[in-house]
């Protein structure tokens, strides 16, 4: 069994790395992590813009925000992914890459929950914050750009390296449109060798284990340092005043 | 086509959900328990579940552990729908991590001050257990367990993936026949967002029939 594993790796490791890079697309590990830093930093700012839409006093902007956050909340990852599939390549008339479906497809989908984070992250410094900048002469651009959104965004940082380990898991997803990301090389190494499923798919949770439980590590340091610097070297001792930010992210 | 698809969707769900939330109280009280093996299994057990995608834990079952099963088993599943019975397992399994880690918060937000006043108003610890802390804890649990409730619906789309006959899978065979792709994709989201919409509700609705401030009202 162990040589099995083994043998595995040592045959297929370039493909599970880089998939079939300098003769085809890039795929494997390597593409998994582009797509989903790239997902991760294009909705970085796309739900800072939603979360301003949500909390603006314009009607006409806060609606259907909120409706669309709701949706993407309530519809399944997948359902969406088949959405754009159908709809980008109709509406450019060209012949996308999967990867750019899927790019854009986590794009929406984590700029949603992220927008929630970034919402909650605002609300939570309360309103003195912002009528403080106001009296001193800042307008609600100016309070936002310099005032509010440096702290929220602050608090936020470990959020936001959760949500890059559910952009990790949601990229999976992409299979299904045959996205070449490192699930698609394993099933590819599978369709190889068609007598060793278990072993194939064992070796991809394991690097996909390896690989979030790292990041969620990460996580978890930033957010005790954030805690420890937000109480101050005085209050260090005293529990945190701020409750930390529940993470409002996506389990797949 | 699309009613059956519903109700598949629905048999993976709600015996995921079934299966979760037993696994996860079993869950919980290894982890509480004094045996001592208890705590890491259940912590490598979590961390697996929330570290590796759900899709590729579904193709580990379905493709990996359903062949190595014994000729006599795998045959018997293969008759009896396999691809739902290992969706259910797959969804359930990882589920249960997650569940049983909102129930455990939602217990430690108790606070250890209530089991003593329990215990000194002469409650034993299995009667303060039940009367005291589970009451509060489960409230607690209340809202991080709608929201996954929430997303193992979702999730039960990925038993497209193994070949599981639910809604998202009928919603791609009714595409492949006629061709609707925008109608057939349509009914399929409005199908998902008002369930999903409608399991918000009755969470809400839980949630506040538990509120203790209402219940002093009644």
């Amino acid at each position: 069994m162990i040589h099995d594993f083994l043998t595995i790796i040592q045959d297929y490791w370039l493909l599970l790395l880089i998939g079939q890079y300098p003769n085809g697309p890039l795929g494997g590990l390597a593409n998994t992590l582009i797509l989903s830093a790239l997902a991760i930093a294009l909705a970085f700012p796309v739900s800072i813009l939603m979360a301003l839409a949500r909390l603006s006093t314009w009607r006409l902007l806060r609606w259907p925000m909120t409706a669309l956050v709701y949706v993407t909340r309530g519809v399944p990852l997948l359902m969406l992914i088949l959405w754009c599939y159908f709809v980008i390549p109709l509406w450019t008339g060209a012949d996308v890459p999967s990867f750019l479906i899927m790019l854009v497809t986590l794009v929406i989908y984590q700029g949603a929950f992220l927008s929630e984070v970034v919402r909650a992250g605002i609300v939570s410094l309360g309103q003195g914050q912002m009528d403080a900048a106001r009296a001193l002469g800042h307008g609600y651009m100016g309070a936002m750009r310099f005032i509010i959104l440096p702290q929220a965004l602050y608090n936020m940082i470990p959020s936001m390296i959760s949500t890059f380990v559910s952009t990790i898991k949601d990229t999976t997803l992409g299979y299904v449109i045959n996205v070449p990301d490192l699930t698609f090389a394993a099933s590819q190494v599978n369709n190889q060798l068609l007598t060793q499923p278990f072993q194939v798919f064992l070796i991809l949770a394991v690097v996909y284990y390896i690989l979030c439980w790292s990041l969620t590590y990460v996580a978890n340091s930033v957010e005790r340092r954030i805690a420890r610097r937000r109480a101050g070297p005085r209050n260090a001792r005293l529990p945190a005043e701020a409750t930390p930010l529940k993470t409002i992210t996506e389990q797949l | 086509m699309l009613v059956h698809g519903i109700e598949m969707t629905f048999v993976i769900y709600i015996g995921s959900w079934l299966l979760a939330m037993t696994l996860a109280v079993l869950l919980l009280a290894l982890r509480v328990s004094p045996l001592r093996i208890g705590e890491p299994i259940v912590a490598a057990y979590v961390s697996y579940h929330r570290n590796v995608p759900t899709l590729v834990q579904l193709m580990l079952w379905y493709f990996g552990i359903f062949t190595l099963m014994p000729q006599g088993l795998s045959d018997w599943l293969a008759g009896h729908n396999a691809e739902a019975i290992f969706a259910v397992i797959g969804l359930g399994l990882c589920q249960a991590a997650y569940f049983s880690e909102d129930l455990r918060s939602g217990l430690r937000s108790v606070g250890p001050g209530q089991m003593e006043a329990a215990q000194a108003l002469g409650h034993g610890y299995a009667s303060a257990m039940r009367f005291v802390i589970m009451p509060q804890g489960v409230r607690n649990a209340l809202p991080p367990l709608i929201n996954h409730s929430v997303s193992l619906f979702k999730n039960s789309s990925l038993a497209i993936v193994i070949g599981a006959p639910e809604l998202t899978h009928a919603v791609k065979e009714i595409e492949n026949i006629s061709f609707r792709t925008f109608e057939v994709y349509l009914i399929g989201t409005v199908t998902y967002l008002f369930f999903s919409l409608i399991i918000m509700a009755i969470g809400a609705y839980i949630a506040m029939r538990a509120d203790p401030a209402r219940r002093a009202r009644a």
